[in-house]
């Protein structure tokens, strides 16, 4: 049976032609995934072999890069490179990160 | 590996395959008969480096031709269109001339 990625042919409404910026993330995901490559620890076969494995609701929910980084994190796992642990011990860390900067005032008092 | 099996102009089908894992022919494809183009590159195959494996002997990619009646019966477009798919060596069988 047709796999779900596979959608040669089916409908798919319009295609949107308009530009956009990359965010400072994706751009982060980018730079991670070549580099990764281009030290052998993976290959783009695997990455898109991740991201057909994310299933049909994360396949329609998650956005471009959002899919890249998920498979990317889940091809590591699954190689050894990172562990479940320090994986999520490096997302918390993130978050603590984001969390002090958005508490940090965004503009210098008045002198 | 062993040499191209193809030249440009063969006719051929591609095989009715439909397997669970990473898999680079197009599902719209799969069964129909076309006609070698030309030859895109030897390349290791992507459906074992998928899984981490190196995926030696490299394969040949062909770059074959279909009819898009062939593809899609219901197509409302002109006979003479046409659709070029990358398609591994590997999903190829050749078809008598006619067939």
């Amino acid at each position: 049976m047709r796999r779900y990625h596979d959608m040669g042919g089916l409908p798919a409404g319009p295609i949107e032609r308009t530009e956009h910026e990359h965010a400072p993330w994706e751009k982060k995901v980018d730079a991670i995934l070549r580099l990764l490559v281009a030290e052998k620890v993976m290959t783009l076969d695997e990455l898109r072999r991740g991201i057909e494995e994310l299933g049909p609701g994360a396949y329609d929910e998650l956005s471009y890069f959002e899919r890249w980084i998920r498979s990317i994190a889940n091809i590591l796992l699954e190689k050894g490179v990172v562990t479940v642990q320090e994986l999520a011990t490096a997302i918390e860390a993130a978050k603590a990160r984001r969390a002090a900067a958005e508490a940090c005032p965004k503009t210098l008092p008045a002198p | 590996m062993t040499g191209p099996r193809f030249r440009p102009g063969h006719a051929v089908r591609v095989k009715a395959l439909f397997p669970p894992g990473h898999c680079r022919t197009p599902f719209y494809t799969r069964g129909k008969r076309g006609r070698i183009l030309d030859l895109v590159d030897v390349e290791p195959d992507p459906e074992e480096r998928a899984y981490g494996r190196p995926g030696l002997p490299a394969v040949p990619v062909w770059r074959v031709v279909f009819d898009q009646h062939e593809l899609w019966p219901d197509y409302g477009g002109p006979a003479r269109d046409r659709v070029v798919v990358g398609i591994f060596e590997p999903w190829l069988e050749p078809l008598e001339d006619g067939a």
